[in-house]
C-alpha cells in the first residue's frame, strides 16, 4: 500500500508537539511526514526566548533534534517558507517546488502587531518573537544607551527586562491607563507600574506614538500625541500578535472577522483535509495565545486523526503565573468579575507591596477568578479552587489574608482531587500521576519522564513536587534525597554525623556510614563538611583526593589545564605598592591580567610548578589567598563610602574589610558573596550578594540571600539599624545555620526558598533564638576564626606539599607540550585549538 | 600488551599520592599513575591527556567507584574514565590508552610502547 501524505506548516512549538504524539500513534505507519518551517532553526522553547539573551543557545531551547526527526523518518524543510496552498489539487508550494498532499496541518503560529506608526521600519526598530530578531536586538543594543518597548503587557513587559539585562536603560510605553491591562485591573496594575519603576525601567502610560523620527541626542526620537517625545537608542514594538493565516486566507478557507483560522472542535478547518492547531487556529470565537491551549489542540488533532470520536478541543485555561522583572503577577480565570454577579475580595498591602483580589460566585461558594501582584505565593492553591470548581471555606477572605491575619495554610496535594490539573501545558491530572506512581515511577524524575509534566513551561514544578511527595510517601515510599551511590544521606545529614561523632576523615565516614569508594560527588561534599567542621588546611594528607583540581591546587584550573590566581584584596582597598608588587610578579611570569568582576585582579595562566614560586612573591609583598577556587567566601565588595563619597553615613570600606577578614577561609555548601554600601544609593550592589550591608543613619540594613549569576535574585530585607556588633553576630549565625543545612552546591537563595517558613522561619532562628541554637553557632564561628590560616602561606612553607606542584614528577624541566600561547591586546593568552 | 613494550623507571613510590594521581613523563608522552592503597592491583597508569579538553590533566582528577568501575574523573568537564581499561563512562566510544604499572623496591615502572612502535601508533 502506498502511503499517504502529510504535511505540517510550520515548525514552531505547537507543530512540534503535535509530531511527538502523531508519529506514536496507530495511524502514523500509513503517512509519510513532511514538515515546513520558515526559521532556520529547529522548533524551540519560545516561551523561554528570553533566555537567549541570558546565554542559553538554540541547543538549550531546542525541544527535539535533527535525529529525532529522522529516526522518525520525518522529512524536515527547515528554512523553506510554504507560499501558497492549492486545495483542489492538494498541493503546497514553497521557493523549492510543489509538494503534495492528503492532510494538511497549518501550525503557523502568529507574528507581532506593529502599529501603523510612520518610521516604523527604521534602523533599530525591532519586533520580538525569534530568535533572529534576539540576534538583531542584541547587535542593535551594543554601543546604545537606552531602549524603548512599546506595548505594556506581558510579553512588552519581558522584552523591557530582556533591553535591561543587555545594559540598556529600559523604557516602556503603553497606549492603556495601566500596565497589563488584559490580566490586571486598576489597583494592580498601578502597583505593578511602582514595582517596575522601582527596578528602574521607565513606565509612560497613555501614551501614544504618532512618529518615528531621526534622534538628536539618540538614534531615534519617538514623538506622541500628547505633544511630548522621547529619544531612545532602539525600539521593540510588543503590542500584541495578529494569528498567521495568511496562507488560510490566500487559499479561500474561513477566516475570523479580526484574523484566525476558523476551527471546530476537532481542529478542523472549513477544509475537511485541512487542519489548524496553535496561535493560528481561532475556536469558537478566541485565539489563546498561550503554549498549553495550543499543545492541547495538538493532542486533538492527533487523536482526531485516529478516528477517536471522544476527541474534542473544548477550550483552556488562560490563567497566568509570571515573574516579571522579578516581580510576581498572577491572573487567573474571570480575572476581571464580568460573570453576573459575581463579587470581588480585595486585599491591598501597601506596606509590603502586594495586592490580591479574589472573584467569587454570587453564592459565595465557588472561586471564578484572582489576581495577584507582588507575591504568587497563593496561586497555585487559588488556581486549583477555580479550576477543579472546589467548594470555597466558609470564610474565604483567608485564602489572600497574610498568614498572620488568620490566613488559610496552603490547600495540601491531598484536598486536589483525582482529576485536578497539575500540568496544563501535558494536561497531566493529579490522577495521572497517581497512575504512573503506581506503575513504577519512584521519583520525581521518573514521573517527569513518564507523564512529562513540568517540562513545558515550567510554571507546575513546585506544585508537581509537592504532589509526588505526598502520593509517594501515602505508599510508603521514602523520596530519595542521597547525596550518591555512596550515601544514602542528604548532605545536611552527613553534617550532622560527622560533627556529632566527631569524624575527621572520608574513610571513617564512608566505613561507617557509606559503602564502596567515593566519588567526585561525595568527595568534595564531605572535604566541605570536614573543613566547616575542623577547619583544618585542606592540603592535610588525607584531604588531598577529596578536593577538586581547584582546591587541591588551591587556584583555578583553565581550559588548557594552566591555573589562575586571585589574592585577597578585602573590601577591594589596595595600597599602590600592593598595586605594582602584584604587576611585578605578573609580568615575570608573563601573566594575562585582568581586573575581576569581585574588586580584585585575576592572573591566568601559571603552570602547576609555578604555583608555588608565584605565591612566595605575593605573600612577600603582603597578599593572602583569595579562596577563588573554593566553595567559600569570595569578595566582600565595597563602595567608597563616608571617608569620602558626599552622600556616604558609614563607613563602608572599613565595614567590609572586617567582614572579609572575619569570614576569609570559611568553607561553605557553595561560594558566598556579600557586599557593602554607604548609604542608599547602593553603589555596591550589596542587594544581589548572599549577605549585603547598606549603610542607614542609625547603623546597617541587613539584606540575605540574593545572588547574581544563572538565576538572579534580590536579597531580602532582614534586620534594620544593627550597630557593627548586632551586624557581625546576625551575620555569623545565618552563615553557620547556612553552613549546617544547606544542601550541597546550593546558594543561600536556593537554600532559604527551600526552608520550610522560608525568611520568616530564618528570622525566628537567628533573631529570636527560636532552636536555642543561636549560642553553639557563635561557639562554632569563633572557633572556625581563630583557626584561620592562609592555606598558601601554610603551603609554600611546607616542603612536602610543594612537592605536589610538579607538572611531571619525574621531568621537572619538561613543558607541557599541549600549552601554546598567540598574544592579543599585548597579552599572552592560550591558542585556541592547541595540536 | 605487546612485545613491543619497554619498561621505565619513572619515580619513587614516596612520589605518589594515596588515593589520587601524579603525571609523570615518559617516551609515549604524559602518563598519569593513581595509587589507590585499598585496590588490587594498587596503581594504575592511564593517558594523562584528556581527550574532550585536549588538556594533560587527568591525574589531577578525583578518583572513585561509579556502578562498580573503578574510575578518574577529568578536572575540566567531568567525564569519567575506567582506570583498567581507559573506556569513557559517558561516551563508550572514546578510549584513552592504558598502561601497566609495577614496583620494583622503592622504584615505580610503567610499560609504554617501545620507541620504534612509536611512529606506528602515532
Ligand atoms: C574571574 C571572574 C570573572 C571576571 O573576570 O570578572 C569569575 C570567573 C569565574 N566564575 Fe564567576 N567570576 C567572577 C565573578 C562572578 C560574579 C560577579 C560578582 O561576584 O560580583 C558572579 C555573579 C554573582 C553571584 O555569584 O551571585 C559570578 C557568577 C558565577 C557562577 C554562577 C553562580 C550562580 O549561583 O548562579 C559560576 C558557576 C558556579 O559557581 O557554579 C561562576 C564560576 C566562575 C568560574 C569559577 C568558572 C570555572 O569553574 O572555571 C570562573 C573561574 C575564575 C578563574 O579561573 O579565576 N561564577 N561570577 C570573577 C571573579 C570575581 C572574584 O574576584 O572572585
Ligand atoms: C517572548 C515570548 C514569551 C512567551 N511566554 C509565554 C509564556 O510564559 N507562557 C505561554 O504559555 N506562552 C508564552 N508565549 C507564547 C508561546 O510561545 C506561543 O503560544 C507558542 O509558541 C505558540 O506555538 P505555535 O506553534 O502555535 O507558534 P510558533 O511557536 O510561533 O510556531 C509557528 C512557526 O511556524 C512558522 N511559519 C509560519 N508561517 C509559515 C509558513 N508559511 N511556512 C513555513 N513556516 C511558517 C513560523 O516561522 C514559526 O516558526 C511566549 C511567546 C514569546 C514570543
Ligand atoms: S553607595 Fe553611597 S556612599 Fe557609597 S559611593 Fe554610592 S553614594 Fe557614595
Ligand atoms: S504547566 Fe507548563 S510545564 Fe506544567
Amino acid at each position: 500500500m502506498s502511503k499517504k501524505n502529510l504535511i505540517v506548516v510550520g515548525n514552531g512549538m505547537v507543530g512540534h508537539h503535535f509530531l511527538e504524539q502523531f508519529v506514536v500513534s496507530d495511524v502514523a505507519t500509513e503517512y509519510r511526514i513532511l514538515v515546513f518551517g520558515e526559521e532556520k532553526q529547529l522548533a524551540y522553547d519560545r516561551v523561554h526566548l528570553s533566555e537567549y539573551f541570558a546565554g542559553s543557545t538554540h541547543a538549550d531551547l531546542a525541544m527535539g533534534t535533527a535525529d529525532w526527526y529522522a529516526s522518525n523518518g520525518i522529512d524536515l524543510h527547515l528554512n523553506e517558507q510554504v507560499t501558497a496552498i492549492d486545495r483542489v489539487r492538494k498541493i503546497v508550494t514553497t521557493p523549492r517546488g510543489d509538494y503534495s498532499y492528503d492532510e494538511l496541518v497549518l501550525a503557523t503560529g502568529s507574528y507581532p502587531f506593529v502599529p501603523p506608526i510612520d518610521g516604523r521600519d527604521r534602523n533599530h526598530c525591532f519586533v520580538y518573537r525569534t530568535l533572529k530578531d534576539l540576534d538583531a536586538i542584541r547587535a542593535s543594543a551594543q554601543g546604545g544607551k537606552t531602549g524603548v518597548v512599546v506595548g505594556g503587557g506581558l510579553l512588552g513587559l519581558e522584552a523591557a527586562n530582556a533591553l535591561k539585562s543587555l545594559g540598556l536603560e529600559a523604557h516602556v510605553v503603553e497606549f492603556a491607563p495601566r500596565l497589563m491591562p488584559v490580566q490586571l485591573d486598576a489597583e494592580g496594575g498601578a502597583l505593578l507600574r511602582q514595582k517596575i519603576e522601582d527596578l528602574g525601567v521607565s513606565v509612560h502610560t497613555e501614551k501614544a506614538t504618532t512618529a518615528i523620527v531621526e534622534g538628536e541626542a539618540a538614534r531615534l526620537r519617538m514623538t506622541f500625541s500628547d505633544d511630548t517625545h522621547l529619544e531612545t537608542d532602539l525600539i521593540v514594538f510588543s503590542a500584541g500578535i495578529r494569528p498567521q493565516d495568511t496562507l488560510a486566507r490566500a487559499s479561500g478557507l474561513e477566516v475570523g472577522e479580526r484574523g484566525g483560522i476558523v476551527v471546530n472542535n476537532q481542529c478542523t478547518t472549513s477544509d475537511p483535509h485541512i487542519h489548524a492547531i496553535g496561535e493560528c487556529a481561532l475556536w469558537n470565537q478566541r485565539i489563546f495565545g498561550l503554549v498549553a491551549p495550543g499543545y492541547t489542540m495538538a493532542r486533538t488533532l492527533a487523536a482526531a486523526l485516529n478516528k477517536d470520536s471522544s476527541a474534542a478541543f473544548t477550550g483552556a485555561d488562560m490563567s497566568t503565573k509570571l515573574k516579571l522583572l522579578g516581580v510576581d503577577v498572577g491572573s487567573i480565570g474571570d480575572a476581571h468579575g464580568q460573570t453576573p454577579g459575581a463579587r470581588n475580595i480585595r486585599f491591598n498591602d501597601e506596606q509590603a507591596g502586594y495586592y490580591r483580589r479574589m472573584v467569587v460566585s454570587n453564592d459565595g461558594k465557588k472561586l471564578l477568578g484572582a489576581i495577584l501582584v507582588g507575591d504568587n505565593s497563593k496561586y497555585d492553591t487559588l488556581l486549583q479552587y477555580a479550576l477543579n470548581g472546589i467548594d470555597l471555606p466558609a470564610n474565604p477572605e483567608s485564602l489572600i489574608l497574610p498568614d498572620s491575619e488568620g490566613g488559610a495554610p496552603a490547600l495540601g496535594p491531598d484536598a486536589l482531587p483525582e482529576g485536578a490539573t497539575i500540568c496544563s501545558c501535558h494536561n497531566v491530572s493529579k490522577g495521572d500521576i497517581c497512575s504512573a506512581i503506581d506503575a513504577g515511577c519512584s521519583d520525581l524524575g521518573s514521573v517527569k519522564g513518564e507523564t512529562r509534566a513540568s517540562t513545558g513551561c515550567g510554571g507546575c514544578t513546585a506544585l508537581l513536587k509537592t504532589v509526588v511527595d505526598s502520593e509517594l510517601a501515602k505508599r510508603g515510599v521514602s523520596v530519595s534525597k542521597d547525596l550518591c551511590e555512596h550515601f544514602p544521606y542528604t548532605r545536611q545529614e552527613l553534617f550532622h554525623l560527622v560533627r556529632v561523632n566527631g569524624i575527621r576523615t572520608f574513610g571513617t565516614l564512608i566505613s561507617q556510614h557509606g559503602k564502596g569508594h567515593g566519588c567526585d560527588i561525595c568527595k568534595p561534599a564531605v572535604a566541605s563538611i570536614l573543613a566547616s567542621c575542623w577547619n583544618e588546611h585542606i592540603l592535610a594528607t588525607d584531604h588531598v583526593p577529596l578536593q577538586d583540581t581547584n582546591d587541591t591546587f588551591m587556584a583555578n584550573m583553565q581550559k588548557n589545564g594552566t591555573y589562575s590566581i586571585v589574592p585577597r584584596v578585602p573590601g577591594g582597598e589596595i595600597t599602590p605598592d600592593k598595586l605594582i608588587a602584584l604587576g611585578e610578579v605578573a609580568k615575570e611570569y608573563d601573566l594575562y591580567t585582568k581586573i575581576t568582576g569581585g574588586q580584585r585582579v585575576d592572573l591566568f595562566g601559571a603552570t602547576l610548578s609555578e604555583l608555588p614560586e608565584i605565591w612566595e612573591k605575593l605573600i612577600a609583598a603582603g597578599f593572602e589567598t583569595g579562596h577563588a577556587y573554593g566553595k567559600a567566601l569570595r569578595t566582600v565588595k565595597s563602595c567608597v563610602g563616608s571617608t569620602w563619597c558626599r552622600y556616604g553615613v558609614q563607613d563602608s570600606v572599613g565595614m567590609a574589610i572586617e567582614l572579609e577578614n572575619r569570614y576569609k577561609g570559611l568553607r561553605a555548601p557553595h561560594k558566598v558573596k556579600m557586599a557593602v554600601s554607604g548609604c542608599t544609593r547602593e553603589c555596591a550592589e550589596a542587594q544581589s550578594k548572599d549577605f549585603g550591608v547598606i549603610a542607614t543613619d542609625k547603623g546597617w540594613n541587613l539584606y540575605i540571600c540574593g545572588n547574581g549569576g544563572m538565576r538572579p535574585r534580590h536579597a531580602d530585607l532582614f534586620a534594620t539599624d544593627l550597630s557593627d556588633e548586632e551586624l557581625i553576630r546576625t551575620i555569623d549565625r545565618v552563615v553557620m545555620f547556612y553552613v549546617r543545612t544547606a544542601d550541597r552546591l546550593q546558594r543561600t537563595s536556593v537554600w532559604m526558598e527551600n526552608l520550610e517558613g522560608g525568611i520568616d522561619y530564618l528570622k525566628q532562628v537567628v533573631l529570636k533564638d527560636s532552636l536555642g541554637i543561636c549560642t553553639e553557632l557563635d561557639q562554632h564561628m569563633a572557633d572556625i576564626v581563630s583557626t584561620y590560616q592562609c592555606e598558601w602561606k601554610t603551603a609554600v612553607e611546607n616542603p612536602e606539599q610543594r612537592k605536589r606542584f610538579r607538572e611531571f614528577v619525574n621531568a621537572t624541566e619538561q613543558k607541557d607540550p599541549v600549552q601554546q600561547w598567540t598574544e592579543e591586546r599585548g597579552q599572552r593568552r592560550p591558542l585556541a585549538d592547541p595540536a | 600488551m605487546s612485545n613491543n613494550t619497554q619498561q621505565c623507571s619513572v619515580c619513587r613510590l614516596r612520589d605518589l599520592i594515596p588515593g589520587s594521581g601524579i603525571a609523570v613523563w615518559t617516551p609515549a608522552g604524559p602518563v598519569a599513575i593513581f595509587y589507590l592503597p585499598e585496590q588490587t592491583p594498587s596503581m594504575y597508569g592511564i593517558s594523562h591527556h584528556d581527550p574532550f579538553s585536549g588538556a594533560n590533566v587527568l591525574a589531577r582528577g578525583i578518583t572513585g567507584d561509579l556502578k562498580g568501575h573503578l574510575v578518574v574523573a577529568s578536572p575540566i568537564y567531568k567525564q569519567h574514565f575506567d582506570l583498567r581499561t581507559g573506556v569513557c563512562l559517558e561516551d563508550e566510544n572514546v578510549r584513552i590508552p592504558t598502561y601497566q604499572v609495577h614496583v620494583d623496591g622503592g622504584d615505580v615502572l610503567v610499560d609504554v610502547p617501545a620507541e620504534e612502535d612509536e611512529a606506528a601508533t602515532a
